[in-house]
């Protein structure tokens, strides 16, 4: 970083990147209805409105049960994935694993459009389960790439002496195997959940009458008068993001130590 | 531990062959390991020297032939019920638990109690020389402790036969040296049939009763480490222990009882049933002789044999050793030779005339 226009460069960067989410605390204890400077006052009104508003608390019970059943789901279902494609060799394997990782690439648009047809079709109401259904399509890619490089890290011969000393096949994966990629398994409930949590296109599509927190949030903005409402509970969502990240990142940081293995940085 | 002439056999293998896919890994594999044997498989990489150790631990199935563990065959046994464990290259150390966890993950199914299993974890790391190292995290070891480890793990389940593969190679040469002293005075002490995989010669001919020498499958040689060395059956297996000096030579007659030869450089001998190798022939009749078995004679020495004379060609100095390239009239290589430095002794220098002292009975035949 001689150069001190790439240092003007990265800092410019990082502005862009983050001042807009820097604003939401601003107008979220802003004491106007206006989203614009100057600035009018301190309230924490807004966070009573929020707080007050029966949709907002359904729709994000709604996400929550979504993202936690999703990303449970994917990173179960990356497990297997992650497992098979690691260990064992099976004919279209590289079929297979493409076929799995297609929708991270696939346009989410065209994944419910599709999904959407299909359950219509064949008459299921939708619903959160649908939904649930459809975040795991897009979860799992993430999942099994994750969770896929912990696999491939773990030692093939501390299976094999497991084994050796007596345990089950089933055994050795509680005992040995589980424990060791569980901070690749806490990464992968992490990112699914967050993918899951503020994903749009699918949640709209395939929700029929029930409104998640993302659905919710984009139709509060037609109302003006909504919108500071809707900086506070931005507000809150950053704070506990930032809550999550600082969590899983510690039980990351302590797998790592408790195995010896070398950090290289990001929880991905 | 004393061992009577009835050993019984530990380990039978009866023409074991193993295909992965077209790749015919091992080739009719027949031999007996005895109960309480320390024997090693030695070869090059890939020559299936592995694949046959993972064959007793069951981690390999054969495509043919049987494996037989103290008498049963080991078809359809799966490995964690095997009396074998194994000592892994990379030690397998279970990185999330403490050394105690580790040595002691064996006896999860013991029916023993908790106290118990704890003297016996306790025992088996005072074995190893890790006394007072329970508590530590395993992964904070060091390598030659996380070896000791791997030790103690394996062997408190008492297997009838403990497999080790290259368990030394990732340790540098000094404690690989004093893991091998530790490893065979081990072995003597709990009595359990060791089979080491190892592509060291040094390392097979220092800790082993008995030496099976592998090449492309295929055991080219079973022995103990003397007759290894000083007969070996073939060419090929002369030159992967150790070194061998290769000459050329004429069979004059054999009569089964003496075999008489005319050899490039050291002219007529004859030789012993037991010095001749049948069954290389490549290349026609050769002479193989170790470096070890020649010598500079120096000023008033004399040779208690043979003498022959020749020029040196080249000298390496390593100190407690010198080897000379002396090169013999009527001999196409020269010849490499070692002598053992000692204090009043010259080294010669390159171009030097030497006297050399030699005898028929180091000479091995094969043809």
């Amino acid at each position: 970083m001689k150069n001190p226009s790439l240092k003007l460069y990265a800092v410019a960067y990082l502005i862009f990147l983050y001042a807009p989410i820097a604003l939401l605390p601003l107008f979220a204890f802003n004491d106007s209805k206006v989203i614009a400077f100057p600035l009018a006052g301190f309230t924490t009104n807004w966070f009573a409105e929020m707080w007050a508003d029966q949709q907002l608390f359904k729709a994000f019970g709604n996400s929550l049960l979504i993202a936690v059943c999703a990303s449970l789901l994917a990173t179960t279902l990356g497990i297997f994935a992650a497992r098979a494609s690691t260990r064992y060799k099976f004919p279209g394997k590289a079929g297979i694993l493409g076929l799995i990782m297609l929708p991270m690439v696939l346009p989410e648009m065209i994944v419910s459009m599709a999904l959407l047809v299909v359950l219509i079709a064949i008459g299921v109401p939708l619903s959160i389960f649908t939904i649930i259904l459809g975040h795991v399509l897009i979860c799992t890619p993430f999942a099994v790439a994750i969770l896929t490089s912990a696999f491939q890290s773990l030692d093939r011969s501390l299976e094999e002496a497991a084994y050796d000393l007596g345990e089950t096949a089933a055994s050795t994966f509680r005992l040995i195997i589980l424990p060791l990629v569980m901070p690749g398994i806490i990464s992968s409930l992490l990112i699914c959940f967050t993918i899951s949590l503020d994903e749009f296109i699918i949640a709209y599509f395939l929700g029929g009458n029930q409104t998640v927190l993302s659905v919710y949030i984009f139709g509060q903005f037609r109302f003006p008068a909504k919108v500071p409402a809707v900086m506070a509970l931005g507000f809150v969502l950053v704070c506990i993001s930032i809550c999550l990240l600082t969590i899983a990142e510690y039980f990351r940081r302590r797998g790592i130590a408790r195995t010896g293995g070398k950090d290289t940085g990001g929880f991905l | 531990m004393t061992f009577s002439a009835e050993k019984t056999n530990m380990i039978e293998f009866r023409d074991v062959h193993k295909y992965y896919g077209d790749y015919h890994a091992l080739r009719g594999i027949n031999a007996t390991i005895k109960a309480g044997e320390f024997f090693s498989l030695l070869g090059p990489s890939g020559c299936g020297k592995t694949t046959l150790l993972r064959t007793i631990a069951g981690f390999e199935d054969i495509s043919s032939g049987a494996v037989l563990i103290d008498g049963k065959d080991m078809a359809n046994v799966p490995a964690n019920i095997r009396p074998t464990n194994m000592v892994f290259q990379s030690y397998a150390i279970f990185p999330h638990l403490t050394v105690e966890e580790n040595v002691g993950f064996g006896l999860r199914k013991d029916p023993r109690s908790k106290d118990e299993k704890a003297r016996a974890v306790a025992e088996a790391l005072e074995m190893v020389g890790l006394k007072g190292y329970g508590k530590r995290a395993a992964h904070a070891l060091s390598g030659g402790q996380r070896q000791r480890v791997a030790l103690a793990r394996a062997l408190i389940l008492k297997p009838k036969v403990l497999l080790l593969d290259e368990p030394l190679s990732a340790l540098d040469k000094k404690m690989r040296e004093q893991m091998q002293v530790e490893l065979i005075k081990l072995q003597r002490q709990v009595g359990i049939t060791f089979i080491l995989v190892t592509h060291d010669q040094e390392e097979a001919l220092v800790m082993s009763d008995r030496i099976a020498v592998m090449f492309e499958g295929q055991i080219a040689q079973l022995a103990d480490p003397e007759t290894l060395y000083r007969r070996p059956a073939s060419k090929k297996v002369a030159d992967f222990i150790g070194t061998m000096n290769f000459l050329p030579a004429q069979v004059i007659s054999d009569s089964g009882a003496t075999v008489e030869i005319d050899a490039a450089g050291f002219g007529r001998m004859s030789l012993s049933p037991d010095q001749v190798m049948r069954g290389d022939s490549e290349g026609g009749p050769t002479i193989g002789l170790r470096p070890e078995t020649l010598t500079i004679l120096f000023d008033g020495q004399t040779a208690s044999d043979r003498e022959v004379f020749g020029t040196v060609e080249e000298v390496v100095y390593y100190g407690d050793m010198t080897y000379y390239d002396v090169s013999l009239p009527g001999a196409p290589e020269p010849m490499r030779l070692s002598m053992r430095n000692v204090p009043g002794r010259p080294v010669l220098d390159r171009g030097a005339q030497a006297r050399l002292g030699w005898s028929p009975g180091a000479v091995v035949l094969f043809r």
